[in-house]
Parts: C-alpha cells; sequence; structure tokens
C-alpha cells in the first residue's frame, strides 16, 4: 500500500479531543470561522460517519453478541431472561453434548490416521520452526502459532470424522463448501477468463451472459436449483430415467447433498471471479507476450511465465474475498436440504440459525462467534501469507 | 497475403497475435458456449416456469412454450395483480438504492480521508472507549440502569479520560490500522450482528421500517466500499488536489469536485456490487423485516407454502427481481471490470 500520498496535516489524535481542543482555543485566542475550523478538523469528519456507522453496525452487536454467547436465554412469563453461565456454551459445544452437532462424531484413530497427522503436525512445525529462525517478531510468530493450530485443529477434526467415514460437523461442512467451492470457483473463472480473452468474436456478449448468475437473489438461485434437481418433474428427470436412476433421491445422500450445494454456489460465484480475472488476464503486458510469441514459446510457457506472475496478485485478492464471503454461507443448502439429510450439509451460519429458531440464543451466538474466529484466522492467515507474497513477488 | 505454412502448423498455431488458429478456435467456442448454456439454462427454466399453471409443473417436464405446454399469464397475473408485489419491490428499490448511495457517500468520504490524511488514535483512547462501551452494555442489560442514564456517565467519563490520563500514552495506530480494521469488519458474518441489532431497532421502535434496513445494510457494505475505493483514490494524482488546495479550496470542495469524479469508472463499479448485494440480501431482511418493510428476497421464501414450493409464482418474482438489476449492470458494463480491477490490483 502506498503512504506517499500522506500529507503533513497535524495529526489529530482523536477526533473528540481535536474538536474539544479546537473549541477551546477559539474561546480563548484567534477567533477562528466556521470554514476555517472544517477544514482543519476535515479529517475528522470525513471519517467519523462511518466510524459511528460501524460502531453501531459491527463492534456494538459484536460486544452484545459476546455477553450472549456468554449467557442462557429463557423465556419467563411474557418476558426473557439472561443467565450469566460463563463459557458454558462453548465447552458444551466443544466438548460435551452437542459435539456431534459441531464437529462431528469421532472415530478412534487407526494407524494411518496418525500418520497422516504426524506429518501434517511436522509439517506446521517446520514451518514454525522456519519463520523462528529466519526472521523473528514475537507478533509474527505468535500469529503464525495461532494459523498452525488452527489448521492442525481442523485436519485433526477432519481426520477423525470424514476421512474415515464417520459424521462430520457443521465446521468442517463449512471448510468443505469454502476450500472447494473457492478452489473450483476460482479454476473455472480463470479458464473462462482465458478462454474469453482470446482474440475471438462475441466476447462482450459472453462476458456479459456470465455475469448474469450474480445478479440472482442467492434465495432465488437456491430454489431455482432445487427446481433444476427435483428428479419426478424437474427438467433432468428424463435423463436421470435413462440413466436408470428412476427418481433419484440425491438429497439422503450425504456426498450427493453437499455436491449439489457446491454446484449451486459454484453457479452463483463463478462469474464473480471471471469477471475480475478478465479485466487482470487483458490487461498483461502485451510486448511481452509478443516477444514470448516470436520465440517461439508454447501455450504453457506464456501462460506460466507471463501471464500468471501478472494476475497473481489480482487473484489473490479476488479469492481473499471470496473467501470471506463463502464462510457465510446459508442460503444453498437451507433451501436445498434444509441441512440434511441429518447434519450432512449444514453450515455454521444455519447452525447458529437453527440454534436461533429453537429459542438457544445463549448457543446460537456462540456458534456465531466460532465461525466469526474461524473465519477470521483463515482470512487474516491468508492475507499475510498469500496476499501479501503474490505482491512481494510480482 | 497467403499464408503458406504446412496444414498441420496452420490448424494449431495463430497467424498474429490478434489471430487465433482453427484447432484452438473450435475448442474455445465450444467450452464458451458450454458454459452460456449451464448459465442460460436453469434461468430459461426459471423464466419458462413463470408461464406454467400448477398442473402443467406437477405432471412432469414441460420444455418448450407452445409445444409441449401452454403458457399461461396466470402466475403473472396474480403476483403483480393480486397479490402484494409492488409494496415489497418498491421496498427493495428504496431499501437497495438508499443504502447503497449511503454506504457509497460515507465510505468514499472515509476512503479519501484515510488515503489523504494522515491520523494518530491513541491506542489509550480506544481502550478506554471499548471499556466503556463494554460498561455500558452490562449496566444496562445486567443492572438495570436506564440507558440514556449510562450513555451519559459514559460519555463525560470519556471526555475527563481524554483530558487527563490519555494524553501521557504515546502508543498511536495509523492510517493502515484504521484502515484494515473497517476493512475487517466485513469478515464479521451476520449470524452474529443480527441479534443485537434487532434488539436495537426494537428499543428504538424502528423494526420493520426501512430506516432499519438501510441503515444496517448500510453498515454492512461499508467496508467494501472503503475497501474498493480506497485504491481509486490513492491511484489518482496529487498535483490537481494540491493546486485547488493551494487557490483556498476546502478539503470536502476538494473531494466533491476533483477526486470524486476522477473515480467515477471505479465508483460506479463499487455502486454496482453493493447495490447487487444489498438488493439480494436475504438473512438480515428475514430478522428486521416483517409485513411493512419485506424486501422480495423475503416474498421469494415465503412462496415456500406449506403446500411446498409454488414454483410459478417464485419463477415470476426471480424474474422481476433479475430485470432491473441486468439493466442497471448493462449501463455501467464497461465501467465494472475496469473498476473491479483497479481496487483488486492493490487491494
Amino acid at each position: 500500500m502506498s503512504r506517499r500520498e500522506a500529507t503533513t496535516q497535524p495529526a489529530p489524535e482523536n477526533p473528540n479531543r481535536m474538536s474539544v481542543a479546537a473549541v477551546a482555543r477559539t474561546e480563548t485566542t484567534t477567533p477562528e470561522s466556521r470554514d476555517e475550523w472544517l477544514d482543519r478538523n476535515s479529517g475528522c469528519i470525513m471519517v467519523l460517519p462511518a466510524v459511528v456507522i460501524l460502531l453501531a453496525f459491527a463492534i456494538f452487536p459484536l460486544i452484545v453478541s459476546t455477553y450472549l454467547a456468554l449467557s442462557r436465554f429463557a423465556l419467563v412469563g411474557g418476558s426473557f431472561k439472561l443467565t450469566f453461565v460463563g463459557l458454558y456454551n462453548f465447552r458444551r459445544l466443544l466438548f460435551g453434548v452437542q459435539q456431534y452437532h459441531l464437529l462431528g462424531t469421532f472415530k478412534p484413530f487407526d494407524w494411518p490416521e496418525w500418520l497422516a497427522f504426524g506429518v501434517f503436525a511436522a509439517l506446521m512445525l517446520a514451518w514454525l520452526v522456519r519463520y523462528a529462525a529466519r526472521a523473528f517478531t514475537v507478533l509474527g510468530f505468535v500469529g503464525r502459532l495461532i494459523s498452525a493450530g488452527l489448521a492442525t485443529g481442523l485436519v485433526l477434526a477432519w481426520l477423525g470424522t470424514l476421512a474415515t467415514g464417520a459424521y462430520e460437523g457443521t465446521l468442517l461442512t463449512t471448510c468443505v463448501y469454502v476450500v472447494v467451492g473457492v478452489l473450483v470457483q476460482f479454476l473455472i473463472g480463470l479458464g473462462l477468463a482465458l478462454l474469453c480473452a482470446q482474440p475471438i468474436r462475441a466476447r462482450n456478449w459472453f462476458r456479459v451472459v456470465f455475469f448474469v448468475p450474480l445478479m440472482v437473489t442467492p434465495v432465488g438461485v437456491a430454489y431455482m436449483f432445487r427446481m433444476m434437481a427435483d428428479m419426478q418433474k424437474g427438467p433432468f428427470a428424463p435423463v436421470s430415467t435413462a440413466l436408470g436412476l428412476g427418481a433419484w433421491a440425491w438429497a439422503t445422500q450425504a456426498w450427493s447433498a453437499r455436491l449439489m450445494v457446491l454446484i449451486g454456489d459454484t453457479w452463483q460465484w463463478t462469474p464473480f471471479m471471471f469477471i475480475v480475472l478478465l479485466a487482470a488476464v487483458e490487461n498483461q503486458p502485451r510486448d511481452q507476450l509478443e516477444a514470448a510469441r516470436m520465440d517461439g514459446a508454447d501455450a504453457f510457457q506464456i501462460f506460466r511465465d507471463i501471464t500468471w506472475p501478472a494476475i497473481a496478485p489480482v487473484a489473490a485478492t479476488v479469492v481473499l474475498i471470496r473467501l470471506i464471503e463463502a464462510f457465510k454461507i446459508i442460503d444453498m443448502p437451507n433451501v436445498l436440504t434444509a441441512g440434511g439429510p441429518g447434519l450432512a450439509t449444514e453450515s455454521l451460519t444455519l447452525h447458529a440459525f437453527i440454534a436461533w429458531r429453537t429459542q438457544d440464543l445463549g448457543g446460537s451466538a456462540a456458534v456465531g462467534y466460532l465461525l466469526l474466529f474461524v473465519s477470521t484466522i483463515t482470512c487474516v492467515s491468508f492475507f499475510n501469507y498469500v496476499v501479501r507474497w503474490t505482491r512481494r513477488h510480482q | 497475403m497467403t499464408d503458406d505454412r504446412p496444414p498441420m502448423r496452420r490448424l494449431f498455431e495463430p497467424r498474429t497475435l490478434d489471430s487465433i488458429a482453427l484447432v484452438p478456435k473450435i475448442a474455445t467456442y465450444t467450452l464458451l458456449l458450454l458454459w452460456t448454456l449451464i448459465v442460460l439454462f436453469p434461468l430459461y427454466w426459471v423464466f419458462v416456469t413463470s408461464f406454467k399453471i400448477e398442473v402443467q409443473v406437477d405432471s412432469g417436464p414441460y420444455y418448450l412454450p407452445f409445444v409441449d405446454f401452454w403458457p399461461t399469464l396466470d402466475a403473472w397475473d396474480f403476483m403483480l395483480l393480486q397479490n402484494n408485489t409492488l409494496g415489497p419491490y418498491l421496498n427493495s428499490i428504496v431499501v437497495a438504492l438508499a443504502s447503497t448511495c449511503l454506504a457509497l457517500l460515507i465510505g468514499s468520504l472515509a476512503a479519501y480521508a484515510l488515503v489523504r490524511i494522515r491520523f494518530q488514535v491513541k491506542v489509550a483512547a480506544v481502550l478506554t472507549f471499548v471499556v466503556l462501551v463494554i460498561a455500558i452494555i452490562v449496566a444496562v442489560v445486567a443492572l438495570d440502569v436506564p440507558w440514556i442514564v449510562a450513555l451519559g456517565v459514559a460519555v463525560a467519563l470519556f471526555l475527563l479520560a481524554l483530558a487527563t490520563f490519555v494524553r501521557r500514552f504515546k502508543a498511536a495506530v495509523g492510517n493502515n490500522d484504521i484502515e484494515f480494521w473497517m476493512i475487517s469488519n466485513r469478515i464479521m458474518p451476520p449470524i452474529v450482528a443480527v441479534l443485537p441489532i434487532y434488539v436495537m431497532f426494537q428499543h428504538l421502535h424502528l423494526l420493520d421500517t426501512q430506516v432499519a434496513l438501510i441503515s444496517t445494510y448500510t453498515g454492512v457494505n461499508l467496508p467494501i466500499v472503503v475497501w474498493l475505493t480506497r485504491d481509486f483514490f490513492a491511484g489518482i494524482p496529487l498535483d490537481l488536489e494540491e493546486s485547488a488546495e493551494i487557490d483556498g479550496a476546502s478539503k470536502f470542495r476538494v473531494f466533491f469536485t476533483i477526486a470524486l469524479p476522477l473515480v467515477r469508472s471505479g465508483l460506479a463499479a463499487t455502486f454496482m456490487l453493493v447495490l447487487i448485494l444489498t438488493w439480494n440480501e436475504f438473512l438480515l431482511a428475514l430478522f428486521l423485516s416483517n409485513a411493512n418493510a419485506q424486501t422480495m428476497p423475503v416474498l421469494v421464501a415465503a412462496q415456500n407454502t406449506t403446500r411446498g414450493p409454488q414454483w410459478w409464482y417464485m419463477s415470476v418474482l426471480i424474474v422481476i427481481m433479475i430485470a432491473p438489476v441486468v439493466v442497471i449492470a448493462g449501463f455501467l458494463q464497461k465501467h465494472i471490470a475496469r473498476g473491479l480491477l483497479a481496487g483488486a490490483v492493490k487491494g
């Protein structure tokens, strides 16, 4: 980020403090017109509305949610009562009776699981050691410790449930949506962008058409795919019959249901990747392309050595934006499968929503908070390790 | 000019950078048309379904109007003339436009200031502020103190703290930290925020009003606006603004007459993105609106009745929801890609 444009304004320490000081000066020393006062404090006045709105709609709810997550909600005769219960809600989710819902039902580890876990943990450890040996700052090390801790925990949960065929909880389901969804959307988006950047006709037409799914409301997309996936009266019913599947009940099998959710999500969000990546591909240095062509480089070499380095920072940023949004997925699983079969397609936001509907407000806030932790750590890690890295190496 | 290369090379290798050989051309068109089909078929199906009646949907798939089923305007007639669709539609338009414009104005003002003016906020002041907010909430929720009293006491304490001990601490956060804080608010899942916001509007007696939705959406989308617009402002040259300031123009004047027009391409892209997000938002609208301020996504979901989803009504709603966005996107199309790119490159 460029700081060159920062001017040498006197540094206001705090909006309120500045105004207090300014008022004091107007009263005692030189008289100052209102316009001058406005101009001198323009920085604070410009930022203040945004700060106030974010305080009201982000920070205040966050603090209230903390309180909710630490208490138990009960309806008492037409009104409600909040009892402070400490970390009970979190304990119940992580270790207690709700563990199956959030983390899944663990199977005991056999040797392949132990081996895989050992390898992963060793990798994480090596990464930490390498960082500590090269450039050590306390903040950087703590940050990496947190990232490595979360990654190891997720791998542990994955090995204990999904990888061995046991039921996984909402946390891992959300991670499946995020990792697989974002990856697939990125690859399709990149592929389409590369195709669309070829010297072909009707480029603008493709661009407009490919953008359309982004404009459909997610609830609408979810119902649309429920309509499409209806194997009795939907458009693919004859195909399903021809394949001998009959009225194939995809919603009763865990992986086919998850696949349906992923298909809907991909249909909706690939355009976002596509439109930004296309702009980046079209923006790549043309002289280098021509020179490489002259030298007889093939398409893959050109992509690897010219196109990819040119678009990597954009690619990293667009993936980051998608990561942030992907963690919030709710409409698609809610409409398509209502989280079923069992809990197989339930995302964390849906989990919190269902807990809220059953008036377990404390549990709902606790789930929301865990989602916040996981997504914050993931997104900040991605920003620090990937986005910054691509920018440094451009 | 004749092409005298051997036939195999003619098939696979383009002659110039602006042409494409036959085989890659066919492959490209095939793949692009395939994705076009994937994109358009669900939309086509929704469009066709909106002209069906219940029997035609229930008795198996019919694909082509006039060929294997006879289209009717029954669903359109019911949704547009008999059902109250106009209300939610107007709500959606008002809420989406108002909150998008507000978020764009407030967000770009903040982004501009963060790019051009150096800020230093004392860490001690921030910590005091956070402690006081927590104290207010605990006092109001747990100790039943009237919230106006708590707020008054807190403001007084905050000013007192600013005037006394906060000065002595040196540690301060700068522009980068403020920016990061603003943008990171977007990570927060709406499900965490929605209940406190609900209670807040309940206390203010603003539940189920357009005001509640407009202000909430403004808050939710502000981080995106700051994120994207800050890079547009950072990308414009400083000279113009400096000369205007030497001529005596105020910062606000410079912002509105010089900086904003220079980044209109980026603003158009941001506008489009935020408009799409607010127009389509469901979860917050579900909590904050009921009969009066209901927006279109909620109405779409409401067609899933106890008798099962009313596909034909739902399809009508989806079609009339997409239409205006497509029209606006058509107008802003050439700005969108350019604007989003500028934002994403510098991030």
